[in-house]
């Protein structure tokens, strides 16, 4: 494949990059809609009228953005139903991240700091992604996500700055999402078997260990602004590679969160499982009423 | 118009257009799904203006694009390369002649 | 003299509390569209809510932030219609309902739009949205109403449930900028067409039809709900977030 060419949906290409595209596309589309949950639980208990709207038009841009992605993946022949149901029966995964539990109000922050700040760092260059839909639906989900990772900023800022059990909170919550927010990038670049193939079909632009160095070199001096400490103790700026030097994830606990053993698994899939169950007889009753609105009003 | 492989009740395809501001064309902005031509629009605008995308909206069922395919390029497309004549930098103005 | 912040907080809260049940919606509803369609919905009650209490603020002079109003007053300081305060996890409830209070909040907002008062720059913009709200409302009741057995039973259903809460909404209040009774009309003109449309047949209204939230009486389900709302801002008195 020529990788200076964009790919686009009727184009001919290889069985494998057309699997693996919808492959990636559809955990990228699933981890927008799982990813609701966590912050969504805290909607109805953000602490002032300004927090709440702004949680709700953040939920509202993952709702979005998991749609854009279900259309992108639409365009290479499998429709959003079907994808829904790999996701419902486990077939096919969603970021582990929002397998773990948010616990305080401090976590909505950290969930915009670092998970959305990891997101955003492995999603830019998704944007130049070589399948056109694809990018194009990254291009716009880049855009509006610009917020989201300033919002979370602003809520550990401030917190951090508040009282001392506010303060806590935000260590707390910054304590327990940063060693997953690391996980975000995948295993090492050693035990990432389609790394090499996906950078060659333009797909991914850089590997997983190139990216988490780059956030860590993002976020450290970002902790450092808002006063809190990231829980790393190898932490130190290494001068002669002129990047953060940083310790190794636990990618024990990854793959036991990947496997479907991580604290809220379950949870999250449960219910995003009820909610399409019982949406069923609504979407069912809109299909039927156009049906009979289409007999009513023959070749209109 | 409403059939599904997994139980019913899907929903068709919409292709989504918006005029960003008066005086420009509607632009293809993405697709989504919708029971009929009503709630397409209405989604449309809850979907792909929240952020003051659009002044105007068009939705189009997915099915009813026709469009042309990647192995018809060469015939379709290729014939225009040489008619170069049909761009004004095709031509040769004099020296000092202007409005032309 | 009297003034209208009884009436503007009733206004306020019926708002921020349908704003508190859309929300539960986000990421439950039966397609994505809707998730997104909801949240658009709750964003605007909520912008409605913040824009009255800041009048109501204004009015009272008391330093009262729209914070302190939303988060530090108990149930019985609550002005709410009993309508939008009980549950709404089945979406034929969810839209039976939006369609009962937007088709008044659009008269209540073109009224308030229409005269002289501290409430009406909020008011002319809020009328767009409830008018939005409203048929957002009508198209889905239509969709239910007149779509399967099955929906157009839930909706039936809803719409016994939800209806005798209408009568509250248009209780006389004549020190209110806008006497609701004299919205009766003018309201039941949006909803019966649409109920009509929809195949579904008006419910009896019963002899004695539940009131007393304008007055601070509510459920239960009021509390709970204001537990929760509240729960992390009254555990940090004096915190700013």
């Amino acid at each position: 494949m020529d990788r200076s060419t964009t790919v686009e949906p009727r184009d001919p290409m290889p069985e494998g990059y057309r699997r693996t595209l919808v492959r990636q596309i559809a955990q990228h589309a699933h981890s927008e809609i799982i990813g609701m949950q966590p912050e969504g639980e805290w909607i109805s208990r953000a602490p002032s009228l300004r927090r709440k709207a702004i949680l709700m038009a953040k939920v509202q841009d993952e709702a979005g953005h998991g749609l854009y992605l279900y259309a992108a993946a639409e365009t290479l022949g499998t429709p959003r139903a079907d994808l829904l149901e790999a996701l419902h029966a486990g077939r096919q995964k969603y970021s582990s991240i929002f397998n773990y539990p948010t616990l305080t109000w401090a976590d909505v922050g950290a969930i915009g700091w670092l998970v959305d700040g990891a997101a955003i760092v492995n999603q830019v260059p998704l944007c130049r992604c070589s399948y056109g839909p694809y990018a194009r639906a990254m291009v716009r989900i880049c855009k509006e996500e610009s917020f989201h990772q300033r919002q979370g900023f602003e809520i550990l800022h401030t917190l951090a700055r508040g009282t001392a059990e506010q303060r806590a909170m935000a260590q707390d919550a910054v304590d327990r999402f940063w060693w997953p927010s690391l996980m975000m990038f995948g295993p090492p670049d050693a035990d990432s078997p389609n790394t090499e193939q996906s950078m060659a079909w333009g797909i991914k632009r850089f590997t997983n260990d190139e990216l988490r160095q780059r956030f860590v070199d993002i976020a450290v001096p970002q902790a450092e602004a808002l006063g809190l400490t990231l829980p790393d103790p190898e932490l130190r700026w290494d001068e002669d590679r002129g990047h953060w030097h940083f310790g190794t994830p636990d990618f024990a606990e990854l793959a036991e969160v990947v496997a479907g053993r991580g604290p809220c698994n379950a949870d999250r899939l449960a219910h995003r499982v009820r909610a399409h169950e019982d949406g069923a007889w609504v979407r069912e009753a809109a299909a039927a009423h156009a049906a009979k609105r289409a007999a009513r009003e023959p070749a209109a | 118009m409403s059939g599904g492989a997994s139980g019913g009740g899907e929903w068709p395809l919409w292709e989504v257009f918006v005029r960003a501001r008066r005086g420009m064309a509607h632009v293809h902005v993405g697709s989504l799904h919708a029971p009929d031509a009503d709630l397409a629009l209405r989604n449309a605008r809850d979907v792909y203006t929240r952020r003051q995308e659009g002044v105007s909206l068009w939705v189009v069922p997915s099915a009813e694009v026709v469009a042309s395919t990647p192995d018809v390029r060469g015939s379709f497309f290729e014939p225009a390369a040489d008619k170069d004549y049909r761009h004004p930098t095709h031509y040769t103005v004099p020296d000092g002649v202007q409005h032309l | 003299m009297s003034t209208p912040v009884p009436f503007l907080l009733g206004l306020a809260d019926d708002a921020l509390v349908t704003a508190q049940r859309l929300g539960w919606w986000i990421s439950r509803a039966p397609e994505l569209e809707e998730d997104v369609a909801l949240a658009n919905i709750g964003l605007d009650q909520l912008g409605q809510a913040r824009g009255l209490y800041a009048v109501v603020a204004e009015l009272e002079g008391a330093g009262r932030t729209e914070d302190d109003l939303a988060y530090l007053r108990g149930p019985a300081e609550f002005r709410n219609v009993l309508l939008v305060e009980r549950p709404q996890e089945d979406f034929a409830v969810c839209v039976v309902r939006m369609l009962l209070l937007a088709a008044w909040q659009v008269e209540v907002y073109a009224a308030l739009a229409a005269r002289e008062g501290p409430a009406r720059g909020v008011a002319a913009k809020a009328v767009k949205e409830v008018a939005y709200h409203l048929d957002h409302a009508a198209q889905w009741v239509l969709r239910l109403g007149d779509g399967t057995p099955l929906s157009h039973e839930r909706t039936r259903a809803a719409l016994e449930a939800e209806w005798p809460h209408l009568p509250e909404l248009l209780e006389p209040d004549a020190t209110a900028p806008v006497d609701p009774a004299t919205l009766r009309e003018a309201v039941l003109g949006r909803v019966l067409p649409v109920l009509e449309q929809a195949t579904l047949t008006v419910p009896p209204l019963p002899a004695a039809p539940p009131t007393g939230g304008r007055a601070g009486h509510h459920t239960e389900h009021l509390t709970d709900l204001l537990a929760q709302m509240q729960q992390v801002a009254r555990a940090h008195p004096g915190a700013t977030w």
